[in-house]
């Protein structure tokens, strides 16, 4: 990997040494099918880049990450570029010291790649409404990550009046395969579900969404319990004459058990955010399930 | 009539049925739920998804449940959203039965295939797979086999969960085809593998099997009583190519598999189809406006379809001494190519209206007159295959010294029909070419009238839309383009997509993909029996013609572009060969 750090540079310096390093070192100069931007802290910087980098593997990116530094500083923008070996594409990390902070925008702009998609993802604290964010204001979808806030499912609720066809969430993302696996168990009819609980460690955002999308579709309540993780360990759903039920034992397997048959280990891993994100960028189209979900959370009584 | 589009069937009286989407029987009285179509129409027309109460759900639900596990069920699945494109279309509960399966498709493609499916969470909890093969094995040898294959040849990285998961599902009977024992245990252990994974009496037949067991194989199949589905599950069977060796015998294979399957549980595997690239000539042509305008004899000057291989025909020599080049590969795989690109717009992307579209350009080929002209044929001679030193065909073990069978044939065809009238289609394949590579080339005429000097644009070629299908996935557009400097020259640039580099790092392999649609009972991407019949008659009056000539294939040295007689087919039309 070559990196390259430039001090009290200015977005078309950054933008014309990106060209020349294309034609120097043979960057990647095609291909690529999307502008990431990631706005975190510098405690959040070496993980979240990490996990973009990674996802850029299956969706070549150039990767803008927007760190806001000390305030009080004389107001200046701080560059290092980083091409080679981890990512197929470009990273770019901008700290932004003084004023700047409040004008990310500006130094962004002639750093997306023309004619792609911009996704922006926020680690960490996300805006109330990212579309409205300046930042935010850039991406055909924004990213948030509910988990990573103090009251994750006051977070969810938080977003809800904000909302703009083209946001989602991570603690979204992270029950696909829980999702998948259920819908998968109602291939073949089940019969009517009386009600059911969603097991999960406490505060978890996940589960509050996998509740209230199973209640809407399968209109019947659906509680959420505590256990002690890790993260959400069992789905159970009252029927008639049995249940359907889905319990995690190691955060790598699952039991499925349905009326009628015989109970089946599955694989049900729990995944890193790199792949969180790879599925993220997969689709770029609003996701109207999970606005229906947020909404049904809002007037949920989860326990 | 066998199993033609019998007329007056839905598929032809307006959107796709039930029974057209599932590809698997739907019994009388069962009421068909929405297709997919009807269903994603409500959204678009309402806004919203119908609003089903609980209890209309329920009833579809059981409505639909004697046809088990098949597309019409999903959408009866009060969990399945068609705007949630989040949840991946996983197969219902199923056996997946395969003959053969010491054989070297099964270990390099099938057995990885399943565990890359397993690991993209496409398998259905309870999916188990059964290996059927004369050797003395127990389950634990069979799962050491196919942890082995899966190591060496997955897609996807070997997590210990999910093989722990197929793992479970591994069983192993052994036995001939010929022994009655051996399917009476096959019938035992499938209903036991019901009985302990619910996989319902779905099962799947594999046949990975020379064609000669086909026979043998349904019979006892038959006689077994496997091929008749319990009311609420299915029974399908996979075939691989070769169908036949000419009409005759395509139409003798078909009769026997016919006599035992549905014709829409017969699952044709051309692995071709299975390919990203070659689906995405359908959203290249019919999802872009960019292209279809010009893509007529009006603008186009003719079409080369390649698939050159560098490998020889190695341990497949007993099997490929008398089928030659033009039956192995133009037969079943150019050809289908060839009406990928040639085709109408279907009306939509289902099977039967994708069908519909490819038998209509199929129906109007036509061979040129004199077949001495318009094919060329050769056959490897000793050489040098990049910096290795390899044998010529007729020294390869296992083929006769006096061998007629072409490694290398080139046919020019012509299509009649208003869109393609007098634009040559030319198809090539050769084994010990220089370089694997296949490709379809669109080749464009060149601009009416260059407002440039004559020495400015010398070097300037044809306009080329070119769709690699292997390796290295993608499409490069050629055009000509101002060389830098003061003089206005104009030379050939390449604007190129790849797939590797615009979406994912590795696309599934084809086999993923016709697994699960197999798995799935979707069909559209498997060529119908009514295909492969009028391939065969593309290819039989040439197979004649050349069976009749004394003369024998021409040699080329392996390692090269092919015998100088298809250059010389090109060149007697002004043309010539892309370079391999």
């Amino acid at each position: 990997m070559t990196s390259f750090l430039m001090g009290s540079t200015t977005a078309s310096d950054i933008s014309s040494q990106l060209t020349r390093l294309r034609h120097q070192v043979g960057a990647p100069a095609v291909g690529m099918v999307l502008t990431l931007v990631v706005v975190c802290d510098e405690s959040h910087q070496y993980d979240a880049v990490r996990a973009a980098s990674e996802a850029s593997r299956e969706h070549p990116s150039r990767i803008l990450a927007v760190i806001p530094r000390e305030r009080d500083e004389a107001t200046r923008l701080d560059a290092e570029i980083r091409v080679g070996e981890l990512t197929t594409g470009e990273v770019v990390l901008l700290r932004l010291y003084g004023e700047l902070r409040e004008h990310a925008d500006s130094v962004l702009s002639p750093l997306l790649l023309p004619d792609i998609p911009v996704v922006v993802w926020w680690p960490g604290d996300a805006p109330e409404a990212p579309a409205k964010d300046p930042v935010g204001a850039f991406g055909q979808r924004r990213v948030t990550d509910a988990r990573s806030a103090r009251d994750s499912v006051a977070a969810i609720k938080s977003r809800i009046g904000g909302y703009t066809p083209g946001d989602t969430d991570l603690s979204w993302t992270r029950i696909t395969p829980w999702r998948s696996l259920l819908a998968a168990a109602f291939d073949q009819p089940v019969g009517k579900i009386l009600d059911g609980y969603v097991e999960a460690e406490p505060d978890h955002p996940s589960a509050a969404l996998l509740a209230v999308w199973l209640s809407q579709k399968l209109e019947a309540p659906i509680k959420v319990t505590e256990s002690s993780g890790p993260g959400l360990t069992k789905v159970r759903l009252r029927l008639d004459d049995g249940e359907v039920m889905v319990e995690r034992h190691d955060s790598r397997t699952a039991t499925l058990v349905r009326p009628g048959q015989p109970d089946r280990q599955v694989a049900l891993a729990r995944r890193p955010t790199s792949d969180l994100l790879a599925e993220e960028l997969r689709r770029l189209d609003p996701d109207e399930v999970y606005e229906e979900t947020i909404r049904g959370v809002a007037g949920y009584d989860l326990s | 009539m066998n199993d033609s589009e019998q007329p007056g069937s839905a598929g032809e009286s307006g959107p796709a049925t039930p029974t057209d989407m599932a590809g698997s029987p739907v019994q009388a009285g069962d009421v068909p739920a929405p297709s997919a179509h009807e269903v994603e129409l409500a959204v678009h027309t309402g806004g919203q998804p119908e609003k089903v109460s609980p209890d209309d759900s329920l009833a579809a639900a059981q409505a639909v449940a004697s046809t088990a596990t098949t597309m019409e069920v999903m959408e009866a699945n009060p969990l399945r959203d068609p705007r949630d494109k989040r949840l991946p279309r996983v197969a219902g509960p199923c056996v997946l039965v395969i003959f053969g399966v010491t054989g070297d498709l099964a270990r390099r493609k099938l057995l990885p295939a399943i565990y890359d499916l397993g690991n993209r969470g496409l398998l259905p909890p309870g999916f188990s797979l059964v290996g059927f093969a004369r050797r003395d094995w127990a389950h634990q040898d069979f799962a050491k086999i196919t942890h082995d294959a899966v190591k060496e040849h997955a897609r996807t990285p070997f997590r210990e969960e999910v093989w722990k998961q197929i793992c479970e599902g591994l069983h192993f009977v052994p036995g001939s085809f010929d022994d009655d024992g051996a399917f009476d245990a096959l019938v035992m252990a499938l209903k036991e593998i019901d009985e302990t994974r619910g996989t319902g009496g779905n099962y799947a037949f594999y046949l990975s099997t020379p064609p000669n067991a086909f026979p043998v194989i349904v019979e006892q199949l038959k006689r077994t009583g496997l091929t008749k589905p319990p009311k609420g599950s299915w029974r399908r069977v996979v075939i691989e190519k070769p169908f036949g060796h000419d009409l005759k015998s395509a139409r003798e294979l078909n009769r026997i598999v016919d006599s035992a399957f549905k014709p829409d549980s017969v699952f044709r595997i051309d692995h071709y189809l299975g390919k990203e690239t070659v689906q995405n000539i359908l959203a290249l042509r019919f999802a872009n406006t960019l292209f279809e305008p010009i893509w007529n004899r009006g603008y186009v000057d003719h079409v080369q379809i390649t698939m050159a291989e560098d490998i020889g025909v190695g341990g497949r020599a007993g099997y490929y001494d008398g089928i030659g080049a033009a039956r192995d590969v133009i037969q079943n795989h150019l050809l289908q190519l060839l009406a990928l690109v040639a085709m109408e717009d279907p009306t939509a992307f289902g099977a039967a209206a994708l069908r519909r579209e490819k038998e209509k350009v199929l129906e109007a080929l036509t061979l040129p007159e004199d077949l001495g002209l318009a094919t060329a044929r050769g056959q490897y001679t000793a050489g040098w295959q990049g910096g290795v030193p390899v044998k010529g065909f007729l020294e390869e073990e296992g083929v006769p010294p006096d061998s007629k069978t072409e490694t290398y044939a080139a046919i020019k065809l012509e299509i009649a029909n208003r869109r393609w009238a007098g634009v040559p289609f030319y198809l090539r394949t050769g084994k010990r070419l220089g370089r694997r590579m296949t490709e379809v080339a669109v080749v464009f005429q060149r601009a009416p009238h260059l407002p440039f000097s004559k020495t400015d644009t010398e070097i300037l070629g044809q306009n080329a839309l070119v769709i690699r299908i292997q390796p290295d996935e993608g499409i490069t557009v050629r055009f000509g383009s101002k060389v830098p400097g003061t003089a206005m020259e104009v030379r050939d640039v390449n604007m190129d997509f790849a797939y590797g580099e615009a979406f994912l790092e590795s696309s599934p392999e084809a086999y993923e993909r016709l697994l699960l649609d197999v798995l799935i009972g979707d069909p559209p991407l498997f060529p119908h029996q009514r295909e492969v019949e009028l391939s065969w008659m593309v290819i039989d009056p040439i197979e004649e013609f050349w069976a009749k000539s004394d003369e024998r294939p021409e040699g080329y040295p392996a390692g090269t572009g092919g015998p100088k007689s298809a250059d010389e087919l090109m060149a007697r039309d002004g043309r010539t060969w892309r370079m391999l």
